[in-house]
Parts: C-alpha cells; structure tokens; sequence
C-alpha cells in the first residue's frame, strides 16, 4: 500500500503534448517522404482488404445460418423444454458477479462497464426474440441488485465472502444444469451427452482452470519439496504430460480407458473423461509456470520468514506463494486462455462444444456451403471470451500493482 | 501487509472450493452410473457372458455409433436432433429392440475413432457409412450387416472442359481430400489406366469443392452422392457434370463386433426387413391394411405367422412391424434423406429393388 507520504515525493509525469488533428497527422503519417509512401501504401492496402471483406460480409454471407441455428450453437442438443435452466444460471451469474464487484471495488470502474454494457449491446442484436432481450435485460436488473446487496457485506472479510459465494455458484450452477434423477418431477437429470455449444466449451474451460490450477500449485511446490519421493513424482508427472500432446490424451480418455476398466464396470460421463484429461493437462503447464514464479521469490524471504518463527506450512501460504503467483499472473492468464481455446479439441473426439456443433450444422442440407460464416462466427465467440478474460487479468495486475512495486 | 494476508485467505479458500468442486462434479454425473449397476440382471442372462442384446435391453436403449458431420447420412438438425439415412438405421434396430424407435443415442464418432469406440464397447452397432472391406471384414473384427447404400467414387468436372472420361484427364489437376480411401482410389485407378495426372491435396471435404469451385483443379473427385451433393451448393451448379465412371466400390452398411452371432442377425435381418417391406409395398402409411393380409410372405414380415422375431432373441412378435411402422421401408428411408425431396435428388441406381434394376435383395422369411 503506498502511503501519502511517498506519492507526494514521486515526480509528476512528462506534460502530455497535445496537437490538432492535422498536426498529429503530419507528425505521426507523414513527418517524411519515406513515411508518406508508407502511410499510403499501407492505407491503400487496409482498404483493399477491407473492401473484398466487406463486399463479402454485407453482399454475398448468408448470415441465416445463425439465427437459424442460434439455440444449437448456443446450447447444442440441450432440451428447449429445460433450457430456462440456462437462464436461471446466468441470473445466479449475473447475481454473483454484482456482489463480487462491489466487493472488490467501491467505485464503478470501466471493468463494470464491459461486464454490465455487454448484455445491453447484445440486446441489440436483430434477430434476438423479445424473450431473449427480455432475459438478458433481467440478468442485468439482478447484476445490479447483487452489487447493490454486496455493498452490506464486510469488505473486512471480504476473501471469505467471495470463496463462499463462489462455492455457492458453483454447486448450484452444477445442480441446476444437471439435475436429479431420471424420474425427478422437478429439475429433471439432463444428461451431459445433451450439453453443446458454447455451453460446454465454457464449462470445459471453467472447470478446467479452477480444478488445473490448485493441481498445478500443487505440482510446482511438490517438484521444488525435499522429499524425494514426492519430487519425483512431481517431476514424471510434469514431464510425461507436458511430452504428450493433449489430443492424444483425450483419445486415450475418450477411446481406451472403456478398454481398461473391468467388465460391466459403468461407463464414465464422456464430458467427465474429456475434463479430466484437460485438467491433467494443463495442471502440467500450470506447475512450471508456477515453479518460475517460486524461484523468482529469493531466499531471504524464506530465511525471514524463519526468523519470525513461522512453520514451513505457514511460510508457504503467507510468504511464497503470495508472491510467487503474483509474479506469473500474466503468463497463468495467457495458459488459460490456450485452454479455453484447447477445449476446441474434444470436437475430435466426437463432443459438440462450440466448435463441433459448428461443424454439425455445416453438414445440415438445408446450411451447406456456410462455412465463411460459420467459422467467423465462431472465431467472434471464441475472441470475446479469450479478451473477456485476458482484460480481467490486467485488471487483476493493475490492483495487485505487477510490475509497479 | 494488508494485501499479502488476503491473498493467503484467498489461496486458502480456494482449495476449498475446488474440493467442493470435485465433489460436485464426480457427485451428479456418477450418480446414474451407480443407479444402473444396481439394476438386477436377470439370472438368464447371467450364464452366457453378458450378450450385446442382452446389454442393450438391460440398458434400456440402443448406443449406435454414427456420423454427426456428413449431409444426408448423419447430422444434427437446427432443432438438435439427429436426421440422416444412417441415423435411420439406427432408429430402426431401436425399433426392433424396444418397439420404440427413439429408445437409442447416438455415439458421434469420427472417422478415425470409429472401430475403436465400437471395439471397446462403447457403442452397440456402428452405422457410419463405413465401407465394407475385406480387411475391415476380418482384421477389425468387423461383421457387416446387409449393405444399405452403395456408393461409389465419382469425379465431377465443369461442362466446358470437355471432359468425357478418365483418359481425357491427362495432366489435369484433381482435388481430392487427404487420409481418404478415396485418395487411395483415385491413385490407384489413374496408374492402372497409365494417365498421369496431378493431385491436389486438401483437408476436408469443404476445402476440397471450394478449391474446386474456385478454379484451382480441373476435376473434382469423392463418393457420388457427395458429389451431387456438393453440387448443388456451387456457384454454377447446371456448369458442372459428374462424369459416368465409377473408380471404386464403396458398400456402405451397419457392422458389429465379432463374436455376437445373435446381434449380428438381429442388425441384418433389420436391415432385410426394410427391403422386404419396399418389395411388398408397405409403408409405414398403409401398413396398418396390411394387418390382416392372406399374403404368408407378408404375415410372417408383419409378425402373425411363425415366431421370427423370437428367432433373434426378441419377445415382440411384431418387430419387423415396429420398424415399419416407426422408421418406414427402404424406399421411405432413402427418399426422406437423400430423395428427390431433399436437396441431394440422388437418383436410386444401385440402390433399387432387384425387381427395378438395383441390387437390393433380400432373402425371405420363412
């Protein structure tokens, strides 16, 4: 935390130079005659560019196939008679992230804005049913509602406040999607065969990162333990997963595994297996990525750390690790973000996330021939998630202070 | 100080949550997996090691492993079902084993998993338009039921090339998926016909009509009902003739493990039903007039003469009428996917009735 006295002692910033359109222009296109062809050639090219793109966009796309199959790419083969189950998970989503927000941050910042704007531009949207915008405009009513709630509870305890509506959000979310029994009159089993489209590409990631990570924490600290026994371990894990490449285990998940289970032993949940084999996955890369982070921690931090009498256990949790992930938040975030995008993969294996039920819809008689469209729609998705998510990360830099102090 | 003690409070925490995570996770999704092995086996069934019948009955519905991603054969519709002439079949050994042609899932398998997931178990019939060779026949372990669509491979060109037949092809570029049996074909028929030609090599199969299209080969060349197909999607379709040589045999047919013999006749005289259906004219229209037919071909089809169905292992003397009933005869299939009321308008050839010119014949009930 800085305190007053040390800001009043930093030097002021360099007064920002300030030009009129056309000075800037000339200062930064055309200053010489070399940057004057460049400025033009570049600028003639965009525009060639653009134009064929655009022609094609507004002229000769058929953007039909999106509307037409906007459920399908969304929720694949979930039932449409459950699918308000969808909607009560981004209610809890839109009620968890209010609360966590105001939370974190006592003033609305430009962070909000994005989350909060984004629902409103979606509406948007023209081929949206008035059912559709009616829902999102409510995920935004309760977003607001759970910041305004947030604002009653303790900021002093906030950590535990978060793991607890997060542990909460999740057990419910998982609930609510999967339901009960066959026969449960309420809430009724949805099998996960039935769960596609972004949906599952988003779950994929979202349980990948949270169950890879404390994995890969665990990896890193075991490679780095003095016990012999565990470092090897660590070590063989890490190094026979990081030297197979992640298809391969999804194979193995997808195709084998039925091949080394007993007889009459029940099938495993295939989007199970494809989770366990992206969670042993990254989990490999999260704990070298982790290991740079704990030897960029020196060792007087151990050695004072020893001074002041704390054990082993508690050195790690208070002092090391601390520091440690908040050195590799960058390259952690970046690692996620391939996963996300990994969990195109189990398209292979015969699983209709994202980018499987795009392929499924291509192979529609009534869609053929749409693949431009198709594939920019789905490479749009997958963009808004991945900088959804790497701008949380700056966010998260900017408030830990990486890379200031 | 300050931030450091939050972060540990966090770090903390967070373990928790993944436990819980796990938890919830593994909780849900092995729940049903817990409730069917429960489930008694009846103790007939228990002597003999656990027939695939017996399995599927046990499960309460058919697992067939199929295509999700080819026009026609197997896709997901917008309304996220599956729809195609394999996906049929699938509905229609359902139909036979439960009397309800919608008690089946179908296991989307990719080419090259597709022996595989069918090997380990995972599914219990494989109707993929898997063609039918000896070295699948035997090496794999494969039985293959009754052919349903017998295709072959094509080449299609454009109407101003002047391109009448293989020989005119010399020195023409032609496109062609890669990792195909069909590449495979095309190679091994220019060299036995000694025409030099070049190849052009793309991953899938809209890789390969696009670069078509787009002027880059001469020629184009996969399966003839992918071609017409594909035909009608490109820019000039009437510009374009799928040239009268066929360079390979492609029987495409449901197949099952070895080692089932019971299963195996279950699949195969499914598949004869729908034929035998089409040569006495029922449908799953009119089926119902057929109901008291003095026609002993058709009585034994229908279920009210003999016990046929008992013949591969079902109570329901009326199996083959479910099928048609539910599903349709082969002519219903066929045009209901790739008929003239569907984009492909393939015309039938191979595909008719012995009695229409075609190869379709199957051997009676009785």
């Amino acid at each position: 935390m800085t305190t007053a006295a040390t800001s009043a002692t930093r030097s002021l910033p360099p007064p920002s130079e300030r030009y009129t359109i056309l000075g800037w222009l000339r200062k930064n296109l055309f200053s010489s005659l070399f940057n004057t062809v460049l400025t033009v050639v570049a600028v003639a090219f965009i525009v060639f560019i653009l134009q064929s793109l655009l022609r094609w966009a507004f002229t000769s796309a058929e953007w039909g196939v999106i509307p037409a199959n906007f459920n399908l790419i969304m929720r694949g083969r979930y039932p449409a008679a459950e699918a308000w189950r969808l909607w009560l998970v981004l209610y809890l989503l839109g009620g968890a992230v209010g609360m966590i927000w105001s939370l974190t941050t006592r003033q609305i910042g430009t962070a909000l804005l994005v989350v909060f704007v984004l629902p409103f531009a979606l509406m948007l949207v023209p081929f949206f049913s008035w059912a559709i915008r009616l829902n999102l405009l409510l995920v935004e009513v309760i977003g607001i509602g759970g910041y305004a709630l947030g604002r009653y509870l303790p900021i002093e305890r906030r950590g535990r406040a978060i793991a607890y509506l997060l542990i909460g959000y999740l057990i419910l979310m998982l609930v609510v999607l999967r339901g009960f029994g066959e026969d449960a009159n309420t809430l009724p089993a949805v099998p996960t065969t039935l769960w596609g489209g972004l949906l599952l590409s988003l779950l994929l990631a979202f349980f990948g990162i949270a169950l890879s990570f404390p994995l890969g924490v665990l990896l890193a600290l075991g490679r780095q333990s003095q016990l012999p026994a565990i470092r090897i371990a660590s070590v063989i894990y890490i190094e026979f997963i990081r030297g197979v490449p992640l298809i391969s285990l999804l194979f193995m998940g997808q195709v084998m595994l039925q091949l080394f289970l007993p007889d009459g032993f029940p099938t495993i949940d295939r989007v199970l297996r494809a989770l366990v084999a992206i969670t042993l996955f990254s989990a490999a890369y999260t704990a070298e990525n982790v290991r740079g982070g704990l030897q960029s921690v020196s060792r007087g931090q151990h050695e004072a750390a020893q001074a002041l009498g704390l054990s082993g256990y508690q050195t790690t949790m208070l002092i090391i690790l601390p520091q440690a992930l908040r050195a590799v938040i960058p390259v952690l975030v970046g690692q996620f973000i391939g996963l996300f995008k990994d969990t195109s993969l189990v398209a292979l294996v015969g699983l209709f996330d994202l980018l499987g039920i795009a392929r499924t819809v291509l192979a529609n008689p009534d869609w053929l021939g749409t693949q431009q469209e198709i594939y920019v729609m789905v490479a749009g998705l997958y963009w808004i998630f991945s900088y959804m998510m790497s701008y949380a990360s700056r966010r998260i830099e900017e408030q830990l202070g990486v890379g200031k102090r | 100080m300050k931030s450091r003690a939050k972060f540990n409070k966090t770090g903390m925490i967070l373990s928790m949550v993944v436990g819980m995570i796990i938890a919830a996770c593994i909780g849900p999704a092995a729940a049903p997996a817990v409730v069917e092995s429960d489930e008694p086996t009846a103790p007939a069934m228990q002597e003999e090691a656990q027939s695939t019948l017996s399995i599927v009955q046990e499960r309460g519905e058919l697992i067939c492993v199929s295509n999700s991603m080819l026009p026609g054969f197997g896709f997901l519709d917008s309304e996220g079902n599956f729809s195609g002439f394999d996906t049929d079949y699938c509905h229609a050994i359902a139909a036979a084993v439960f009397g309800d042609a919608n008690a089946m899932e179908i296991r989307p398998a990719t080419a090259k998993e597709r022996f595989t997931v069918l090997s380990s178990g995972e599914g219990d019939v494989l109707v993929r338009n898997t063609t039918w060779t000896m070295s699948r026949d035997t090496d794999l372990g494969l039985n293959f039921a009754p052919t349903t669509f017998y295709d072959g491979q094509g080449i299609m060109v454009r109407k101003d090339s002047g391109v009448m037949s293989l020989a005119d092809l010399s020195g023409a570029s032609i496109c062609v998926a890669t990792g195909t049996t069909t590449e495979l074909n095309l190679a091994d028929q220019m060299a036995a016909a000694g025409i030099s030609y070049e190849p052009v090599v793309l991953e899938t199969a809209d890789e390969v009509f696009n670069t078509y299209d787009a002027g880059r080969c001469d020629a184009v060349t996969t399966d003839k009902s992918g071609l017409v197909s594909r035909q009608t999607i490109l820019a000039d379709p009437s510009a374009h003739v799928i040239l009268d040589v066929t360079l390979s045999k492609e029987p495409l047919g449901p197949a099952v493990r070895h080692g089932d013999d019971q299963w195996f006749d279950l699949v195969s005289w499914v598949v004869f039903a729908t034929i035998l259906a089409e040569e006495h004219g029922i449908t799953s229209t009119n089926i119902d007039s057929f109901m008291n037919s003095e026609d002993p071909n058709i009585r034994k089809l229908l279920g009210m003469e003999g016990d046929f169905c008992a013949k591969i292992g079902l109570s329901n003397a009326g199996c083959f009428a479910d099928v048609i009933s539910q599903v349709g005869n082969y002519a219903e299939i066929y045009n209901r996917n790739l008929g003239p009321d569907t984009i492909f308008n393939l015309p039938r050839g191979l595909n008719n009735l012995y009695t229409d010119g075609g190869i379709l014949y199957a051997p009676p009930i009785r």
